[in-house]
């Protein structure tokens, strides 16, 4: 809040420096001791917003039968994020922050060739893990990835370069990049949502504009209750209450990335 | 000095017309690239650095190269060097320009290039690079043309810049280096995940910037009345002769761990190149031809009296150039990418934009190049007159 | 190496020449300044009788303000601004400028136009949100999504 403040003031003063006759308001920011002071001009979190120390997901796919439960589930994500459709157009400019693979590819480490018939073709859901020592946040030389303070590896696409370097660094795939500009290929956007523009990467955001909001992600909304979401250091939690009662797996555990998407299988 | 890049001969106006053609046209089809963005290249979601990194990163060993005549001269007083440590110098400068070119064409957002100082990120080895890539370039321009002007009045270079050159040997390692870093620290990339990449890097840089400078100086003998020196060119020789044998063994160190533990996540790249993978085989032909290319010239240059020969070697020179050309700009990117983290196989082939914008970059290289060694070469000219 | 002035006619030539090329946007523009633009309030607007700031501030710093709403939301997961007057306002250029300021061409543009910048915001922001939100409908449970 402090420094909320003083940044409004180098605000006001730039405002200033135009307008003479605003000195009343100006005075209201400057008082730093005023009780009125403090409620003006100041940054806060939504009311509802929901907050964690580390969110994850616990993804039972012992829910899903086919590829078919899953579509609902991309649907949603890439509607409601105006993620472009280039299936139809160009296949090299595809991008997708939520997707179905086989076990595997989900897991190529793990797969042999004696899986049992359920997992070998059954469709995973598999979207940004959210690690928790992220290589692309490391990656990044502009800071435009970024690990929030409730975990989520987010993107800036205001301070993104667009070098690719966190593709590179992130070893599920987990990223696209824009190389054209989107706007044409998305076939019904959602006003309240930016699109992208071309040259800077994306991936899921683990809805952090619904978090804000006090909802949970889209498609742990749409998957009727396959999907949990929730603080990993919660116990109380239901992604803790579902790891303490379920074998797990992980992506790549084996990397140190920690991904936080846990999968019942 | 820069003057006298403006008087030459009907054949330097010639090769400079040439190169501001290939400039231009390099430049319009980037104005198409920055309009449409770099869906114009071949790259895609899984190999989403193409052939303008992997330029780029050949291109650092030659710039890293050009130390070759810098440190014997400075170091071990390796006389005979002091002729041609200003080609070194410039060969550098042109290299580096051509590696900033290329990362600027590769980004999405060039405009917002600048963020990378506005937002340092220590912990990016990006953010390093930047740094080590306009040091060295800042080093060698400084260091080429003080040396320079002060061969061009027959005094000695200034005693400040003693400290500058000193520095600039071990940064041209240390440029070499970092960029085998942004590679190698990338966990689930096995195939550059090798503490062999940084020094791997080095020994093909060292072959690669050694072999060009000796068919420059062939070239610039050549051309002008300034001659390099026999000598000179026979020490280069040795040099590319060690350090293309060095590359080598680097690689079969590689191949050895690779295919004796057999850990899928580094073998399937190494089989993708040499083999193919689950039917793709794009780089297989290349990757033959660059080692084939390579093995020849160690043959070659390994008998002295073919090394002894200046036409031969010339030819070595152009083996050496050509097999490290394509084991790092064609190979060594494409393979870290292929198969992607989920063991998918989705090959990558540049499109004919994109080669035209490499030529033109490439185009922008050669006439730094040419500007400067037409700098260089007439003050040697002026001295010996 | 020579401090002997060559060619003086030629180079005065040219210096004459650059400093007309270079002040070529002033003196074609001379006495011809264009009017400062109207803007136009949308009714919703009008009866909002306020914006976060004062309008004086808004015309001199709303860019400013902007920078920092991205700032705040995107990297520090702060929504909402409270006003000078203790009005909170969720920091949206989408869903909370252009709700009232629905009419880009109107109102953003031709005070862009007039001073020539062009800001990208509106590559990747929605520019006029209540005309599509009506049309825009997803699965049953999701259609809160902003
Ligand atoms: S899954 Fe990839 S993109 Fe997501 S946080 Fe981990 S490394 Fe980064
Ligand atoms: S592409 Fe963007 S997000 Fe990715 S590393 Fe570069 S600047 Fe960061
Ligand atoms: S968490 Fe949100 S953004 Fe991520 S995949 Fe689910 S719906 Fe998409």
């Amino acid at each position: 809040m402090e420094n909320s403040r003083r940044d409004f003031l180098k605000i006001a003063g730039i405002s200033a420096l135009a307008v003479a006759g605003a000195e009343p308001v100006l005075n209201a920011f400057a008082s730093e001791h005023g009780e009125e002071a403090s409620k003006a001009a100041g940054f806060q979190k939504e009311e509802k917003a929901l907050t964690a120390k580390q969110w994850a997901m616990v993804i039972d796919t012992r829910k899903f039968k086919s590829a078919k439960d899953l579509e609902p589930i991309i649907e949603v994500c890439h509607k409601i994020h105006n993620v472009p459709d280039f299936s139809k157009e160009n296949k090299r400019h595809i991008i997708k922050w939520i997707w179905e693979e086989e076990y595997k590819h989900a897991f190529p480490g793990d797969a042999s060739g004696f899986t049992d018939e359920r997992i070998e073709h059954l469709p995973f859901l598999v979207l940004c893990n959210h690690c928790e020592e992220p290589p692309c946040v490391r990656a990044c030389p502009t800071k435009a990835t970024f690990k929030r303070e409730d975990g989520i590896v987010l993107m800036d696409f205001h301070r993104c370069i667009g070098c690719r370097f966190c593709m590179a660094a992130c070893p599920y795939g987990s990223r696209s990049f824009n190389f054209r500009d989107p706007r044409p290929f998305i076939e019904e956007r959602n006003p309240q949502f930016p699109t992208r523009m071309k040259g800077v990467v994306e991936k899921c955001n683990f809805c952090a504009e619904r978090l804000a909001a006090g909802q949970v992600p889209a498609c742990v909304e749409a998957s009727k209750g396959a999907i949990a979401f929730g603080d990993l250091y919660d116990p109380e939690s239901e992604v803790r209450k579902l790891l303490k009662s379920n074998y797990t797996i992980r992506r790549k555990a084996g990397l140190g990335t920690g991904p936080t998407i846990y999968y019942i299988v | 000095m820069l003057e006298l890049a403006l008087k030459g001969s009907k054949k330097y106006y010639g090769w400079v017309a040439v190169l501001l053609g290939g400039i231009s046209v390099g430049f319009a089809v980037y104005l198409w690239q920055l309009n449409f963005g770099l869906g114009l290249t071949g790259m895609h979601r899984d190999v989403s650095w193409g052939f303008y990194i992997a330029q780029f990163t050949f291109l650092v060993g030659v710039a890293a190269g050009g130390v070759m005549v810098v440190l014997p001269y400075y170091l071990h007083h390796y006389k005979a060097f002091g002729k041609i440590t200003i080609l070194g110098e410039f060969l550098a400068i042109s290299a580096i320009t051509m590696c900033l070119l290329f990362i600027i064409v590769d980004l999405g957002q060039p405009m917002r290039a600048l963020n990378v100082i506005l937002h340092p990120t220590p912990k990016s080895i990006l953010f390093w690079d930047m740094i080590v890539l306009n040091g060295y370039l800042f080093l060698n321009i400084i260091i080429g043309w003080q040396v320079l002007e002060a061969e061009r009045n027959a005094v000695a270079p200034p005693k400040w810049l003693k400290p500058f050159i000193y520095l600039s040997i071990p940064w041209a390692v240390g440029i070499h280096t970092v960029t085998a870093y942004l590679y190698c620290g990338l966990p689930g990339r096995g195939f550059w995940l090798t503490a062999i990449l940084a020094p791997r890097f080095l020994s093909s840089a060292f072959a690669a910037g050694p072999a060009l400078l000796i068919l420059l100086c062939l070239i610039i003998r050549k051309m002008t009345k300034f001659d390099p020196g026999k000598e000179q060119i026979q020490s280069l020789a040795k040099i590319v002769t060690y350090a293309i044998i060095i590359n080598v063994f680097f690689l079969l160190c590689e191949v050895f761990v690779v295919f004796y533990s057999r850990i899928p996540e580094h073998m399937d790249h190494l089989t993708y190149l040499f083999y193919g993978l689950q039917g793709h085989s794009a780089l297989v032909p290349w990757m033959w031809t660059s080692m084939s290319l390579m093995g020849i010239a160690i043959i070659l240059l390994l008998i002295p009296s073919v090394r002894a020969n200046e036409s031969l070697l010339a030819i070595c020179c152009v083996l050496v150039f050509c097999g490290t050309w394509i084991d790092k700009g064609l190979g060594m990117i494409s393979g870290g990418f292929v198969p992607n983290p989920l063991h998918q196989v989705n090959e990558y082939a540049p499109t004919i934009p994109e080669l035209a914008i490499t030529l033109g970059v490439y185009a922008t290289g050669f006439f730094v190049l040419t500007v400067l060694f037409k700098i260089a070469v007439t003050v040697k000219e002026e001295a010996a007159a | 190496m020579n401090k002997q002035m060559y060619d003086k006619k030629n180079v005065i030539a040219g210096i004459v020449i650059f400093a007309v090329l270079v002040s070529f946007p002033f003196w074609y523009n001379l006495g011809k300044a264009a009017p400062a633009p109207e803007l136009v309030l949308t009714d919703a607007a009008k009866a909002a009788k306020e914006c976060v700031m004062s309008k004086e501030e808004m015309k001199a710093g709303h860019m400013q303000l902007l920078d920092m709403w991205r700032e705040k939301v995107v990297r520090e997961s702060d929504r909402i601004y409270v006003s000078a007057k203790g009005k909170p306002y969720v920091m949206s250029l989408s869903n909370t400028c252009m709700d009232c300021h629905s009419n880009k061409a109107e109102f953003c543009d031709r005070c862009h136009n007039y001073s020539s910048v062009t800001p990208y915001c509106w590559d990747c922001h929605i520019d006029n949100p209540k005309a599509e939100v009506k049309n825009f409908k997803v699965s049953e449970n999701s259609k809160e999504a902003k």
